[in-house]
């Protein structure tokens, strides 16, 4: 299958939002039988986290990111309107009523459909992230990696 | 017009009427229809958009109390 076309994801922020845009993306792209690769780097690893506290040696000022950053996907804020988690919960509501799917049931709808979903290593050891804490099923890498699936990408976006 | 497979995505948001239309569609064979319900006014552009991008053929679609409906032939 030499000829399947590529979409190729950097997800970066952190934001319920704006990661919901790169998975719905993401997951589009799947059915459109492309291969998809979302690549994770700095607050765009918080969507990767499993929502439990998991035990893993850290320094203090890894325990201090990992105490500070949104302990996966369902507990991010909003990139604009957030009000102290208030912005959240009604955009939470909102999307109920529309049938729209959550975050993490687009994750999970990503790996289904294989999406292919990479952590950034360098990014994991700054914020003190490990792979213990994060869902099962991703892959490790770095650029060269990602610049390996994006070069000879038909879509890529960064996010 | 023979349908061989009818697909309920009414109600759905998008990204999920083309995520189902295409696990629908992988189930069929060549040349078997599918005939798709949606009530996401995207769903027109999304669903000729993908069909003429996977190689399957979009037969005819129309809107009946708010529901559209696609027939598509697998390509």
């Amino acid at each position: 299958m030499g000829e399947k076309k590529k979409t190729t994801i950097v997800l970066f922020s952190g934001d319920y939002d704006k990661s919901m845009a790169a998975y719905i993306i993401a997951n589009g792209a799947a059915a459109y039988d492309h291969e998809v690769t979302i690549f994770h780097t700095f607050w765009g690893l918080n969507a990767l986290r499993k929502d439990e506290q998991i035990d893993v040696k850290k320094g203090f000022m890894e325990k201090m990111f990992g105490k500070m950053m949104p302990r996966g996907a369902e507990k991010m804020g909003l990139s604009r309107m957030n009000f102290a988690g208030f912005g959240p919960k009604m955009i939470k509501d909102v999307m109920k009523k529309h049938n729209a799917m959550s975050l993490p049931q687009l994750i999970e709808m990503a790996q289904e459909q294989e999406v292919k979903l990479v952590a950034c290593t360098m990014t994991m050891d700054l914020l003190g992230l490990q792979q213990e804490e994060l869902l099962e099923n991703i892959e490790y890498a770095g650029v060269a990696a990602y610049l390996a699936d994006a070069e000879d990408g038909n879509v890529n976006l960064f996010i | 017009m023979i349908v061989d497979k009818v697909l309920d995505a009414k109600g759905l948001a998008c990204p999920m009427p083309i995520v189902k239309t295409k696990k629908a569609i992988n189930e069929l064979e060549s040349g078997q229809v599918l005939e798709v319900h949606s009530t996401d006014k995207g769903a027109k552009n999304d669903l000729t958009a993908w069909a003429k991008s996977s190689g399957h053929e979009l037969l005819k679609h129309e809107e009946e109390n708010n529901v559209l409906k696609f027939w598509l032939k697998k390509g």
